[in-house]
C-alpha cells in the first residue's frame, strides 16, 4: 500500500487516510505540513481492488462512515473532517 | 504528474463558471471561496474522467455507477445539508448565510449512511407494498421534485438530474 511519509518534528504517530480529491483533506494536510509535524498519509480514492477494500477497513474500524479525511493520532484517538481546534489540541500544540 | 495537477487552469475556470451560473439558475449558491471551490471542482473533473462521473470529491468512489449514484454531484444529500449546516458535504454549494458572510462553513458529518445500511435499505426498497394510484409517483432524488407518470422523466425539469436520479415515490 502506498502510504506517504512526511518529515517534521515528532508530534506523536500520525496516520491520515484522505483522498486526493477532497478539499478538506487538502486542508488538514496543509494544517499538518504548516504545524510542521511528522505523519504519514493514504489517499484511499488511488488504490483499486484488494488494497481499496484493505484500506476501507482500516478507516472504518476508527470511523463506521468511512468518510475523509479520518486522522488517526497514536492508534488511540481519531478525528474526522477538517478540524483545526481538535487537531491542535490533540497534537498538544 | 497527479490526476489533480494534469487539469488546465482553463478548464477549471471554465467548468467554475458553469457550475456557478447553473447554481444561480437553480436557485443554489456555490462557494463563495473561489480558490477551494476551484480545488473542488478539480476534483470532479478528475472523478469524471476517473470513472465516468462527477462523484463528490470529498468521498470515496467505488467505481460502479449504481453504489455511487447517490454521490454523484450534486448528490442526494445537498438540499438537506444546505439546510442543516449552510454547506453540502464538500462545501461547493452552500446556504444564502454562507454566501453573506453570516455564517462559517464548517466541517459536517456525513449524512450518507454507511455502506452496510445502505445495502440494507435497498433491499427493502424492492419490497414496498405500492398503492393504487392511477399512476405512479417519481421523485428527483437529488432536488425532491415529484411527478405522476408511466416512468421518470429523462431528465429533471428542475434541477436538470438525469433519468436514474428518480425513485418510485408512491
Amino acid at each position: 500500500m502506498n502510504i506517504e511519509h512526511v518529515q517534521g518534528k515528532k508530534a506523536g504517530k500520525l496516520m491520515l487516510y484522505a483522498l486526493s480529491t477532497c478539499g478538506h483533506c487538502r486542508n488538514t494536510r496543509k494544517l499538518l505540513t504548516d504545524l510542521g509535524v511528522e505523519y504519514d498519509y493514504l489517499y484511499v480514492d488511488l488504490l483499486q481492488g484488494q488494497e481499496k477494500e484493505q484500506a476501507i477497513a482500516m478507516v472504518e474500524k476508527w470511523n463506521p462512515d468511512c468518510s475523509f479525511p479520518t486522522l488517526v493520532i497514536n492508534d488511540s484517538k481519531c478525528i474526522v473532517g477538517f478540524k483545526e481546534a481538535d487537531i491542535k489540541e490533540a497534537l498538544k500544540l | 504528474m497527479s490526476e489533480m495537477d494534469s487539469i488546465s487552469p482553463q478548464e477549471i475556470v471554465r467548468a467554475y463558471e458553469k457550475y456557478k451560473k447553473d447554481a444561480v439558475a437553480g436557485g443554489y449558491n456555490i462557494n463563495p471561496d473561489a480558490e477551494f471551490t476551484k480545488g473542488l471542482i478539480s476534483g470532479l473533473l478528475v472523478n469524471q474522467s476517473r470513472y465516468g462521473y462527477p462523484s463528490c470529491p470529498c468521498r470515496l468512489a467505488m467505481g460502479n455507477k449504481q453504489d455511487d449514484l447517490d454521490i454523484i454531484c450534486p448528490c442526494d444529500y445537498r438540499d438537506g445539508d444546505v439546510v442543516k449546516y449552510g454547506a453540502c458535504y464538500c462545501a461547493l454549494y452552500v446556504s444564502q448565510a454562507v454566501l453573506e458572510g453570516r455564517q462559517p462553513v464548517q466541517s459536517i458529518p456525513e449524512s450518507r449512511p454507511p455502506r452496510a445500511e445502505r445495502k440494507k435499505q435497498a433491499a427493502r426498497a424492492v419490497d414496498l407494498d405500492w398503492s393504487k394510484l392511477p399512476l405512479p409517483v417519481w421523485r428527483c432524488k437529488v432536488c425532491g421534485y415529484l411527478c405522476a407518470r408511466d416512468g421518470p422523466p429523462e431528465v429533471c425539469p428542475i434541477c436538470k438530474a438525469k433519468k436514474d436520479r428518480f425513485e418510485r415515490f408512491i
